[in-house]
């Protein structure tokens, strides 16, 4: 057993899930998305890609830049979250809300596809 | 370049993960405890106050309480939290630092700025392996001409040393063991740009390997080796390497010449010197009896060129059994009155002190001119850097392996011609040489010749090609004028002329110059300038060939076209 490989799996199924429950629910209904959620799944997105820094195999480049993408997009949803809520003021309406929520969908397909590619690897070097 | 990104990024994980959590813990603690506002208000921060807040708190720039003062469970929070990122942050500045301090980490960065300066030339260069005498007085002189090169050497000390010189061009150097294939490829063995590996480091072995691998990674790959020893000399050329430098040798051979006829000697030594060297008075060694200090590499050269011009030598060893000196030969180091009075120093004309120890040449040169001052010296310099003390000593003759090595491969690579001329002259007669000399004097000042070769192509004397082309053939004394007065000659002598694969020794003025052609000249400094002005200069050449300066616009060469006397135009 690789304790490297279980802990970058962890991570990255955990931002993967903790990015689906943010995701859930009515899109434009701030009551359904919670920001803890959001929170942790940035933080968590964050750890597994300083988890692939500095990986020389193929696929291991290929994680890095589909975790990278799921935190620009988290971090994307977060901007946007803290431009109109505290710069602009206009407080969490549908319309901020849809975009925050859309953003961290983006977010959960670089996810999913980081998911797969794990998956796939580890299938692949079944021994 | 790649390398050290991901050297990098690995050695900061851990770090990094470090600085994420304890920002993300002591954002979320901030947010979950309950605050007060200004009215005494239950007043929770947001995670975007939570997160400026520690971000400056993280930071130790520390704004204060912001927005409204803090509770004291907040305070309590907030110790915690100032320690736990600030350690964070020490930890991953440190471990940053350390990394680059880090040896390895160094190597690295200096391993792959070398590679890519290599990778970044884009003309011809050479490869030297070893920065030693020879090394830095070939690298320094290649610098000096615009030639590019590339330095592989052992020690750190000498590349630093290197970098300290005032070189107009930026050479790179690797610290490494050049004679391993990964260290050569690194400085640009297969690079289409490398012109040739010079092998010049101390050790004939290393010279050996560094000579194989090249021969085996590059077989087109020009090879030049220094070797001290014949053994390895036959080994080296066995494989195919294109030059083997001798420095003993050579000196040896020159040192012969000397006897044999010093008009050559002073064709060699003169061509062969270095740039702005003084041009020293010649004084022939006197023929007589030879004492020989010293039966090594350098010893056994000298003794056969000596005994083969027929002037005898005794030898004065410390080691007879290991040298296998001749029988005859005087045990001792030759430092000391006692043997040299056994060699019979009285009645000698020359010492040569030639041990592989420069204080103890130093030593014999002295103890024997204190026992006869009309001795002729010729001393070994086995370091550079002993320079002004073998100056000081007033040495007649004074033989550097180093100098010898970095002078003959200067000239093999800058002047190929010179090597061919020098090969045919040590042909001729006395006479021959005489003759040379006397029509060289004629034209120097108290320098040196130069040494130039002119190449009759469109590159570098488009102006004779095009003038051949219009049937006015251009000959050798036409491009030896002075363009600025067509009385004089330019203070040069045409030494040979390279015609396909017929060499010619001193061509005569009036050879008419084909397309091809290659031309070795020696002259007075500044005269190379004036001929290639006028080999690529049409109304230059046109005003030598017909003494009419010609017009170089279109209307006024229409306008005298008529003109009768000026058939180029």
């Amino acid at each position: 057993m690789n304790l490297e490989k279980v802990f970058f799996a962890f991570f990255i199924v955990l931002s993967l899930t903790l990015n689906f429950g943010f995701f859930v629910g009515e899109l434009d209904n701030p009551d359904h998305h919670n920001v803890y959620e959001l929170f942790a799944a940035l933080v968590v997105s964050l750890i597994a890609t300083v988890m692939k820094f500095g990986d020389r195999a193929h696929i291991g480049a290929v994680l890095l830049a589909t975790s990278l993408v799921a935190d620009l997009q988290l971090i994307a949803a977060v901007i946007v979250w803290g431009i109109f809520v505290y710069a602009i003021d206009t407080g969490l309406t549908p319309m901020v809300m849809a975009s925050i929520v859309s953003l961290s969908g983006g977010a959960l397909l670089a996810n999913i596809i980081s998911v797969v590619i794990l998956v796939t690897e580890t299938v692949m070097f079944r021994r | 370049m790649h390398n050290l990104m991901y050297l990098l990024l690995r050695r900061m994980r851990a770090p990094l993960i470090v600085v994420i959590l304890a920002y993300a813990v002591s954002t979320l603690g901030l947010v979950l405890i309950p605050g007060m506002d200004d009215q005494g208000n239950p007043w929770r921060m947001d995670f975007f106050h939570a997160f400026y807040f520690v971000s400056f708190m993280g930071s130790t720039i520390g704004f204060g309480e912001i927005p409204y003062p803090f509770t004291d469970a907040q305070r309590l929070w907030t110790t915690i939290a100032m320690y736990t990122t600030v350690l964070a942050w020490l930890y991953a500045i440190g471990a940053m630092f350390t990394l680059i301090q880090d040896r390895a980490f160094r190597n690295l960065v200096s391993y792959s700025g070398f590679t890519r300066s290599v990778r970044g030339i884009r003309e011809p260069f050479y490869l030297v392996c070893g920065l030693g005498d020879a090394g830095r007085l070939l690298v320094r002189e290649l610098a000096a001409r615009g030639i590019r090169s590339v330095v592989i050497e052992l020690n750190q000390g000498k590349l630093d040393a290197l970098q300290l010189e005032d070189l107009s061009i930026y050479v790179p150097g690797m610290c490494a063991d050049a004679s391993t294939a990964a260290s050569l490829t690194a400085a640009g063995l297969k690079s289409p740009y490398c012109a040739a590996v010079i092998a010049i480091t101390d050790s004939d072995h290393i010279n050996l390997t560094i000579a194989i691998t090249s021969k085996l990674l590059s077989p087109e790959l020009q090879v030049i080796c220094r070797a001290e020893t014949h053994d390895a000399q036959a080994n080296m050329a066995s494989f195919g390497t294109d030059s083997i430098v001798n420095p003993y040798d050579t000196f040896a051979d020159r040192f012969a010449m000397m006897f044999q006829s010093p008009s050559m000697y002073l064709v060699y030594e003169w061509l062969t010197s270095i740039r702005d060297a003084p041009l020293r008075d010649f004084v022939a060694p006197p023929k007589g009896k030879w004492v020989l200090c010293g039966f090594g590499r350098f010893g056994k050269a000298v003794q056969k060129s000596l005994s083969f011009e027929g002037i005898r030598t005794v030898i004065i060893e410390s080691d007879i059994a290991g040298t296998l000196a001749p029988e005859g030969t005087i045990e001792g180091r030759g430092t000391e009155a006692i043997t040299l009075y056994e060699a019979d120093i009285d009645n000698a004309v020359g010492i040569i002190a030639g041990t592989d120890d420069d204080s103890n040449n130093l030593s014999i040169i002295i103890t024997a001119l204190d026992l006869n001052k009309d001795l002729f010296t010729v001393a070994r310099q086995n370091r550079s850097r002993n320079d002004a003390v073998f100056a000081a000593a007033n040495i007649d003759l004074v033989m550097q392996p180093g100098t010898i090595t970095g002078r003959r491969i200067v000239n093999q690579i800058t002047n190929p011609l010179l090597t061919n001329f020098l090969r045919l002259a040590r042909q001729q007669n006395d006479e021959w040489a005489n003759i040379l000399v006397s029509r060289v004097v004629g034209i120097l000042d108290d320098r040196p010749p130069e040494s130039w070769t002119l190449v009759v192509g469109h590159s570098q004397t488009s102006a004779i090609i095009e003038a051949t082309a219009k049937g006015c053939p251009i000959s050798l004394g036409m491009i030896c004028t002075d363009p600025r007065d067509l009385t004089e000659c330019l203070p040069c002598v045409p030494l040979l002329l390279k015609r396909q694969h017929d060499d010619f020794l001193v061509p005569a003025n009036d050879t008419i110059m084909q397309p091809g052609d290659q031309l070795l000249f020696c002259g007075r400094k500044g005269a190379e300038t004036h001929m290639r002005w006028s080999a690529n200069d049409f109304n230059a050449l046109n005003f030598i060939c017909s003494g009419v300066d010609r017009p170089s616009g279109s209307l006024w060469r229409w306008l005298s076209k008529h003109e009768p006397g000026n058939k180029m135009a």
